[in-house]
């Protein structure tokens, strides 16, 4: 075992574990934008609600909601470690601006991490707290038509306090009743400071991305005359582009909408 | 002025030795042909300090012509000055303006301290190179020479990383302070031959080893010591440094149950 321990120790060990939980982070990112694809379907929630209810009660889930905050935790402690070591590697420090020709996100991570763990501190708080421990949030039951296809939707209290949900059927009609997490998402992308927050971290993520991405794979020593093309367009595309579009177009297109409620 | 010489201001880090505090000391370097080089300048000013009875501004220099890599200088916040793939001993007065302030600087890092002015102590890139940067060849007959056929881009990407001259502008660059490039570019002249395969795994574990340990900071990527290097060394090299470690700490290691054993 010390061995292994020596082995993630060194200056390169270290830069393993940063570049194998941040590419975790990163395919999390992907399923996360899929599944929050349901805040653009106009159905009052039902299907965005339906999936968070799924998310909070499917086991396998759980398994990897944990290691996901575990990589969240391991690559912020390792950033932390290896910039003080980073530091120290140069005590007196030059009198002229470095000129270098690097870019300005890889020489930024620190900062762009920096605003992404605050992010993700406040948007956990905000939503996955809430939902798993406190009681703020109501319930929703929706009633779908299954011949018709017609849904009514209807604010539900439940009988007992730990209630969670419920699907049965009565005659053509299929009765959801789930937490109503969807609620909170229009009431909190109705405050525009909240939006603008959202927004500004979703640009962190974008340029954090754009040189993380790639770093990683040339950290693993996985470049390659073909590939690594393929990777820096995902990088820059995927990762820095659409995704944070994405993200980012949720508390917009929410704020657009309770403007004209 | 009619010659087309030109006047300077330099901001030069003086320090007596390494245990005392250093400053930056301002000097004139007056009449200064722009076909001089840069380190041709700083003989002129040290004449000039040598006549009125100063102590000359030291730094390192040895062949000046691009070779030896002993001239380092920061100059104006870049390792080797402005231009490109070039040294300080090739760098040219043209290269600046009449009348420009330039501040110099010694290369900055925990495992570079400062012997005197502008001139550190690199011996941590020998150390390194000690640990394993080399190829154990027994004494005998002379193989023919094209005994071991290789590959013309193997040998041309091995030659590449083979021209780092060790003048650790890659660690001055490095916001981190980091020897990587320089580190693999050892490791992979080697690596990619065949002469290299039987100390392969042992190489890179004990080089990577010993960076660690002259207090070299680690990598993150920014390209800036490739932008800086006086050989243009690729990046690529670290990335082949990374996939070596990884599969000599992780998969490769040799196939017995104890290290300096032999059985029960």
């Amino acid at each position: 075992m010390s061995e292994f321990k020596q082995t993630f120790n060194s200056s390169l060990g270290k830069k393993l574990i940063m570049a194998l939980t941040g590419l975790f982070l990163c395919t999390f990112l992907i399923v996360h934008l899929g599944g929050n694809l349901f805040l653009f379907r106009d159905d009052k929630g039902y299907g965005f609600n339906v999936y968070a209810n799924f998310l909070a009660h499917f086991p396998p889930i759980e398994v990897i909601a944990y290691l996901l905050y575990l990589c969240i935790i391991v690559h912020s402690i390792y950033a932390l470690v290896l910039t003080i070591n980073n530091r120290s590697a140069r005590p007196v420090t030059y009198v002229a601006h470095n000129d270098a020709p690097a870019s300005w996100s890889s020489k930024n991570m620190g900062i762009l991490g920096s605003i992404l763990l605050l992010f993700i501190v406040i948007h956990m708080g905000d939503f996955w707290f809430t939902y798993k421990f406190n009681n703020v949030l109501g319930f929703k039951e929706y009633k779908t038509n299954l011949v018709t296809g017609d849904r009514t939707v209807t604010d539900f209290k439940p009988g007992y306090a730990d209630f969670e949900n419920s699907i049965s059927t009565e005659g053509n009609n299929e009765i959801v009743r789930v937490k109503d997490l969807h609620a909170r998402v229009v009431w909190s992308f109705s405050h525009l400071w909240y939006v603008v927050f959202y927004v500004i971290a979703m640009g962190a993520v974008s340029f954090h991305l754009v040189h993380g991405f790639q770093s990683a794979f040339q950290t693993l020593g996985w470049t390659h005359r073909k590939y690594t093309p393929i990777v820096k367009f995902i990088g820059t595309w995927l990762f820095a582009v659409i995704i944070p579009l994405g993200f980012a177009l949720m508390p917009i297109v929410y704020y657009i909408q309770s403007l004209s409620k | 002025m009619s010659t087309g010489n030109m006047n300077l201001t330099l901001k030069v880090w003086r320090q007596k030795n390494a245990q005392s505090a250093g400053k930056m000391v301002t000097y004139k370097a007056e009449n200064i042909s722009p076909d001089m080089s840069f380190l041709e300048m700083l003989d002129v000013v040290n004449e000039s300090l040598i006549l009125k009875g100063d102590e000359p501004i030291h730094f390192d220099h040895d062949c000046r012509e691009g070779i030896c890599g002993m001239c380092s200088l920061y100059i104006n916040g870049r390792p080797h000055g402005p231009k490109r793939a070039i040294t300080t001993c090739q760098l040219h007065m043209r290269s600046f303006h009449d009348g420009e302030t330039i501040t110099i600087e010694p290369w900055r890092a925990a495992a570079f301290p400062v012997v005197k002015d502008l001139a550190v102590d690199r011996s941590a890139f020998d150390r390194i190179q000690q640990s394993g940067g080399f190829v154990s060849v027994n004494t005998g007959g002379v193989p023919d020479a094209n005994e071991i056929a290789i590959p013309k881009v193997i040998a041309d990407e091995a030659f590449n990383s083979a021209t780092c001259i060790g003048c650790g502008a890659c660690v001055a660059a490095c916001k981190n302070a980091s020897a990587m490039l320089f580190v693999s570019a050892k490791i992979s002249q080697l690596a990619m031959l065949p002469q290299g395969q039987p100390e392969r795994w042992s190489r890179v574990q004990a080089m990577v080893a010993q960076m660690d340990a002259e207090g070299f900071g680690s990598c993150t990527n920014t390209g800036a010591c490739e932008a800086e290097c006086p050989k243009e060394i690729s990046l690529t090299n670290i990335s082949r440094m990374n996939n070596d470690y990884f599969s000599a700490k992780l998969f490769r290691e040799e196939h017995v149950h104890e290290h300096g054993t032999s059985g029960e």
